[in-house]
């Protein structure tokens, strides 16, 4: 590298032109609109409830996939079996596939007639598709590979002595899983949450499809936001996009801040 | 606790690592398991943890065969090479995790934990570093950490794998002696894995010599080193002069006060504390010249070349070791002929 001074300039140039810059206009858009106007805007029963849509299906959606990613990175550094290499590379499909291209498949076998909608419907009685399961489903099948490949490397790394070493001291199979494995692997684990909560916050294309979009139901905040772009409301947009921004913000802060508390506490710090 | 092994065997797909070992372990003894890298040594720590299991034979603690129990169940205390602490507890909870880890009936309370790993602190001479991490520590601290996190769960038998491998010269010479007198205080059957025949010698009560995954010979120290059984053991312990009866070493050798007139085997094992040697000899009774010498301390190492008849034969330098004071009394130069006197030899086919 060419040494401080231009690597500094450069990394603040970047920074600003491609994230301040955009994100000082949105602001500055949100400030045409007067306070009570943009209350008025954000406490829109419906905004509203694309709101509590979004967040929810996200934490869920994060969640869930924490725990599958959490089992297929396992199974992935812990067992040999056939295919594997082959298996390892489809995990990443979801980064690379467009994703207006995973909605319309995920919404196809999910619909009532489909494959997958059919079956979970008649055998169930569930209903997916055009409804916050289905935003879950499609937030969870996005956010599993940010999981797996920051649970993996950490698995990867683990040392197994330390687990023979709790077996000698008498610990069971559980106690060795719950006191020695997962303390290491959880600020990993953590990271991948946040990834996939911050994602699903963001995601339309793979969502738009599989949720149907009924008001106050099956919205998410995105669509609201492309609705009142269609409709030239640019402030009351950006006054959503704002909203949306900085909640995101705060709830990535606290993880962050969780964060550095476990790694504090284990003494990775 | 006494440990008994018979008949162990133990295959890494073609690879033999163990192969039928009967060994048996007296309950107090301090051992080592010494042999060169590969000879399954750790493989057999391992088995007698539970950490492996054997393809065939028995493992009998006290008495009770314990072949197809748990690593958890076995009373057992490790060590590992690389310590393999808890990076995410800190010394304390290292400590109690065994304490900690107990079902709810046995478990101590955590008032009584906390003086028992004080105490264990204590023993180690770490108390002041009870709140780091393992991150936090030198080679050596997490060395005595790793042993008492396994002494806390009063093992009747302690393993531990090279326990002084991963540490710098000074540290080793001191943990060495250390752990001797740990093992004087309480007086735990403890094994322990090492490839320095020195290490072995120094620390230990009893040394089983292994090869090839095969016990070569199991003794005191001055049995092994004063007796060794083959050639191997000869060889892998000390220091020794390989000499082979054909007609070239014959000759000399009958001069060096060897009898030679019915040669009990065709190999002969001379230590070098066992050379003397004298100024002044002609060259038809000796071949040797001095070629160099060294200063170990409170000893001097001669090298010896040796002339060769057959040209192109390359005759490997003999050593002989002496005191200071007969070495200056000799008042040798390099390139001197010098005649060898043998004490004593170990002869092997």
């Amino acid at each position: 590298m060419p040494g401080k001074r231009p690597a500094l300039g450069f990394t603040l140039f970047y920074l600003g032109l491609i994230v301040l810059i955009p994100l000082s206009t949105l602001i500055a858009k949100s400030l045409l609109l007067s306070w009570d106007e943009y209350l008025a805007v954000i406490t829109n029963k419906r905004v509203l409830a694309s709101f509590r849509v979004s967040f929810a299906a996200s934490l869920i959606a994060a969640a869930i996939a924490s725990l599958f990613g959490f089992i297929i990175a396992w199974t992935f550094v812990r067992y040999p079996f056939p295919g594997k290499r082959v298996l390892d590379a489809l995990i990443d499909l979801p980064f690379a596939l467009p994703t207006a291209v995973a909605g319309i498949v995920l919404a196809t076998i999910y619909q009532p007639g489909g494959f997958l909608g059919k079956l979970l419907s008649q055998a169930f009685g569930i209903k997916v598709a055009y409804t916050p399961t289905g935003i879950v489903i499609a937030l969870i099948f996005i956010a599993l590979p940010f999981v797996v490949r920051t649970v993996q490397p950490v698995l990867q790394e683990f040392d197994a002595t330390m687990e023979e070493a709790a077996s000698t001291l008498g610990a069971t199979r559980l106690q060795v899983f719950l006191k020695v494995i997962f303390p290491n692997v959880f600020p990993a684990l953590l990271t991948g949450f946040a990834l996939s909560f911050a994602r699903g916050i963001g995601e339309y294309g793979s969502v738009i499809f599989i949720a149907g979009n009924l008001p106050y139901v099956s919205e998410i905040v995105p669509l609201m936001i492309i609705t009142k772009l269609e409709q030239y409301e640019y402030a009351g947009a950006t006054a959503i996009a704002l909203t949306l921004l900085v909640v995101s913000f705060l709830l990535l802060f606290v993880i962050n801040l969780l964060q550095y508390w476990v790694r504090k506490r284990s003494g990775q710090l | 606790m006494s440990i008994l092994l018979s008949n162990i065997s133990k295959n890494f797909g073609d690879f033999a690592a163990l192969d039928h070992i009967d060994l048996e372990i007296p309950e107090g003894e301090l051992v080592a398991l010494l042999g060169p890298s590969g000879c399954g040594k750790t493989t057999l720590l391992r088995i007698i943890a539970g950490l492996e299991q054997p393809d065939s034979g028995r493992v009998l603690l006290s008495g009770e065969d314990k072949t197809e129990q748990h690593a958890s169940h076995r009373g057992i205390g490790f060590v590992f090479q690389h310590y393999a602490l808890f990076r995410h507890m800190t010394v304390f909870d290292n400590i109690a995790f065994g304490l900690r880890v107990k079902p709810r009936k046995e478990r101590p309370g955590e008032a009584m934990i906390r003086r028992k790993v004080h105490e264990l602190l204590q023993l180690v001479q770490l108390d002041w570093l009870h709140d780091r991490y393992p991150d936090q520590l030198s080679g050596g601290q997490r060395q005595r950490i790793a042993l008492a996190r396994a002494l806390a769960v009063e093992p009747s038998v302690l393993l531990l794998d090279e326990p002084f491998g991963a540490l710098d010269a000074s540290v080793r010479k001191d943990l060495r002696q250390w752990l001797r007198n740990l093992h004087h205080e309480l007086n735990v059957t403890s094994i322990f894995v090492t490839h320095d025949q020195e290490e072995a010698m120094e620390v230990a009560s009893q040394v089983v010599v292994l090869n090839h995954g095969r016990i070569e010979q199991q003794g005191s120290p001055s049995e092994i080193y004063d007796h060794p059984a083959n050639a191997f053991v000869s060889k892998f312990v000390g220091q020794t002069n390989v000499f082979h009866l054909d007609n070239e070493d014959k000759i000399w050798l009958q001069h060096a006060g060897i009898v030679l007139d019915d040669p009990e085997a065709l190999t002969a094992h001379v230590r070098p504390h066992d050379i003397d040697i004298e100024k002044n000899a002609d060259a038809s009774s000796s071949p040797f010249t001095l070629k160099d010498w060294q200063h170990l301390g409170s000893a001097i190492r001669v090298e010896l070349a040796r002339e060769v008849r057959e040209q192109g034969k390359l005759a490997p330098v003999v050593y002989a070791q002496m005191p200071n004071e007969r070495f200056k009394a000799l008042q040798l130069a390099k390139g001197d002929r010098v005649a060898l006197r043998i004490r004593h030899a170990h002869w092997f086919n």
